[in-house]
């Protein structure tokens, strides 16, 4: 990319005339209000400047002002397709301060809803290509999927999209046997689904001109940028953070790290898809495998006693004030904790004072880095490719700004 | 000329411009239903059994829009463009042979608001002008989406019109005729075009895709794009208008393939069952009007299946492949046509 600062408002070339054209911030394709501003010379992209803010709700410094356990709404709005992933991972966070290990059942439901949550975010990102490209039908097949995996937050957690599920050292309550059956319910009917909506695109002779070699980023310009996740890995670069840093007992399945060869736009819906399918084996081999035990860490002061104990024994009574009031007691302390999220790596940089609010809190928010390499992506393109990029890059806008 | 014939002739004309309209309407109906069925959903249900009234409440709500001109825009140009573009499209009907001739009285009349014996030609000088109403439009509504879509629309119809009309071409070398009435007519028995000329077929329908500004080419007014293409600013009836011309156009490439390729209202044993001629007439129109609609639905099968071209993608499909291609069929037919006379 070139360094010089690009002024959209005079082109620096006198003697040709540039077109600008505002894409966004509300525009059929960019999926959320953020702004593009796009030096056009025809229908070719010379130039562009992203703008970012929009939709920015200061959540780093609500969460300063927050109890540890009601950040997690804060976490549902980052990336809204994929929710579940960025609950645990503040769970996950907060219990690496806490110097907790949860128990294996508690990881492998966990595992379960994360690889859910996976493949949703997968199915929004693909079928939405698909959309931007024209190609409408295959989104309304994915969709009917993606609602079964809400049903299955619902009936876990009673919301759907923004799912503020489990708690910090556990769940609510167990998955119930209507629970299970949807799930198995889903692993039966989505394999056949995405295998028609495969069959749609992925060897369709247009989609294919229309997004090989196109919006493609070379393995080190991605990793300089910070790319993680599916649109590294379509790049090239095999790292994924469930492999190299395992968290929540990851290490106990197995399943495979698609990777792309050329980091174009097909690349990144082609390991989208690969993932699903790999996600798939994974909550397969949990649910073989899933050990017996509670769903819950019974630490006193962590998680909520039950109710019936809260109403007959003081000592829960006070921990149930203690814990709800967010006077629980956390130590102080600096860590940073990344999960894989859907879109790449989810990170959380904690700093507790020993206080009831975390004293800073910053969110690694794939999203924000991945726009960042967007005008380079699509310089030299035209309009049609910077569209499919965007959707490919899956920019979610609440993660963006946060 | 006498009265009777002249009154024959503003019903026929009455007719047809009801039906196109009519047929525009449904047309939306059909693509919506079409789509539920093709994405497992159901489509519009609530008005009327089926739907059937959505059409008009489409309608309706069209109307009672506001009619919204931009600041900026050119008003005359503004309003100018949906009205070229629906006269035109309701322009093209005139030429084509909806059925044999029907008797009244003991009179022949044929089921044909003009047998011009250049009707070729004269689609060909209508639908062309038929761009310029998007052209204008976009241009018109001073807006860069439009304008981009507008001039996506002019650039895509110069060149997939060089390709069909040197199918047509070809196809009127073996008919030796201009008057679509006659190629319908030379295609009695199953002698369909599509057989003689496969080649010429396929790229008269490819073609008539891009002409009408359908999926897989609908680059002009791509939603994702463009937001939406050329008329992106229109609302209220001007946009209505739009649709509607798009609908119609749709028809009318259905119209065309069909007569021009598909045999018309020809169809395998009806003029051995023995009808009466005014039966028969009503058959034929009947078999017109289904083959059409299957090429409607054809239509609408690709639009819900396949994704849209690229800009430069979609003029090299038209000017490396589909101009060539249609030469050779050009350069093969002539020889073949020589050599049989």
């Amino acid at each position: 990319m070139s360094n010089e600062k690009t002024t959209i408002i005079q082109p620096e070339d006198t003697d040709k005339q540039y077109n600008t054209l505002n894409l966004g911030p509300t525009h059929p394709a960019t999926h959320g209000i953020f702004q593009n501003i796009l030096k056009m010379d025809g229908e070719t992209v010379m130039d562009a400047e992203q703008t970012i803010g929009y939709i920015h709700r200061a959540f780093e410094k609500l969460a300063e002002h927050r109890p540890y356990y009601q950040v997690t709404p804060l976490t549902d709005r980052l990336n809204y397709c994929s929710a579940p992933i960025n609950n645990f991972g503040w769970y996950l966070t907060v219990e690496k301060l806490l110097g907790l290990t949860t128990s294996k059942r508690i990881d492998y439901m966990r595992v379960i809803i994360m690889e859910l949550a996976r493949i949703t975010d997968h199915i929004i990102c693909n079928s939405v290509v698909g959309v931007d490209s024209g190609a409408l039908t295959g989104f309304t097949y994915l969709f009917q999927m993606r609602e079964l995996v809400y049903e299955i937050y619902e009936e876990i957690s009673g919301a759907r999209l923004t799912t503020n599920m489990g708690r910090i050292g556990g769940f609510e309550r167990d998955f119930s046997k209507i629970a299970y059956k949807k799930i198995n319910e889903f692993l039966k009917k989505f394999p056949k689904v995405l295998l028609q909506f495969e069959n749609l695109l992925m060897r369709n002779r247009i989609f294919m001109d229309r997004t090989i070699q196109v919006g493609s980023i070379a393995p080190d310009r991605a990793l300089n940028y910070g790319f993680t996740g599916p649109n590294l890995r379509a790049a090239g670069v095999d790292f994924d953070i469930r492999v190299s840093d395992p968290y929540c007992s990851y290490q106990d399945f197995e399943f495979d790290i698609p990777v792309g060869t050329q980091g174009d736009t097909y690349d990144r819906f082609c390991v989208r898809d690969a993932e699903m399918w790999e996600s798939l084996k994974i909550i397969k081999q949990a649910l073989e495998n899933i050990p017996e035990g509670k769903y819950y860490m019974d630490e006193p002061g962590i998680y909520l006693p039950p109710k019936d104990k809260v109403y007959s024994q003081m000592e829960a009574l006070i921990w149930h004030f203690k814990i709800v009031m967010g006077e629980a007691g956390y130590p102080p302390g600096e860590l940073y904790h990344s999960v894989e999220g859907a879109n790449g790596e989810l990170g959380f940089y904690l700093i507790s004072d020993g206080g009831r609010t975390p004293y800073r809190l910053h969110f690694r928010r794939p999203c924000f880095i991945y726009y960042q390499a967007f005008p380079e992506m699509i310089k030299g393109g035209v309009l049609s490719d910077a569209i499919l990029t965007m959707s490919s890059m899956n920019v979610i806008a609440g993660e963006l700004d946060a | 000329m006498n009265i009777d014939y002249l009154i024959f002739k503003i019903v026929l004309i009455a007719s047809i411009f009801g039906l196109s309209l009519l047929v525009a309407m449904y047309a939306t109906l059909m693509e919506r239903k079409v789509a539920a069925f093709f994405q497992d959903r159901y489509g519009p249900n609530r008005a009327g059994k089926w739907g059937l009234l959505q059409p008009l409440a489409d309608g309706i709500k069209l109307f009672f829009k506001e009619e919204f001109v931009p600041s900026s825009a050119d008003k005359l140009l503004y309003i100018l463009g949906p009205s070229l573009s629906m006269f035109v499209a309701l322009l093209t009907s005139a030429v084509i042979p909806w059925g044999t001739p029907v008797v009244i009285g003991g009179k022949q009349y044929a089921l044909q608001v003009a047998d011009v014996n250049v009707g070729i030609l004269y689609i060909f000088a209508v639908v062309s002008i038929g761009v310029y109403g998007i052209m204008i439009g976009g241009w018109a509504s001073n807006n860069k989406y439009a304008l981009l879509g507008a001039i996506r629309a002019s650039s895509q119809m110069i060149s997939y019109e060089l390709a069909l009309g040197i199918s047509i071409v070809t196809l009127v070398m073996t008919a030796q005729s201009l008057s679509i009435l006659e190629i319908v007519e030379q295609q009695k028995g199953m002698h369909w075009n599509a057989f003689y000329q496969p080649l010429g077929f396929i790229i008269f329908t490819i073609c008539a895709f891009a002409e009408t500004n359908r999926a897989p080419f609908d680059l002009p007014e791509c939603e994702t794009e463009l937001i939406g293409g050329y008329h992106t600013e229109y609302s209220s009836m001007k946009l209505g208008f739009y649709l509607f011309a798009e609908y119609i156009n749709m028809f009318i490439s259905g119209t065309l393939i069909s007569a021009l390729f598909l045999g018309g209202y020809d169809f395998p044993f009806i003029n051995d069952m023995g009808f009466s001629q005014n039966t028969l007439a009503a058959v034929h129109f009947l078999v017109f009007f289904c083959k059409i609609s299957f090429v409607v639905f054809v239509f609408m099968w690709i639009r819900w299946t396949l994704p849209r071209f690229r800009y430069d993608q979609l003029m090299r499909l038209g000017w490396k492949k589909l101009i060539p291609i249609a030469c050779i069929n050009l350069v093969i037919t002539g020889v073949v046509v020589l050599l049989t006379q």
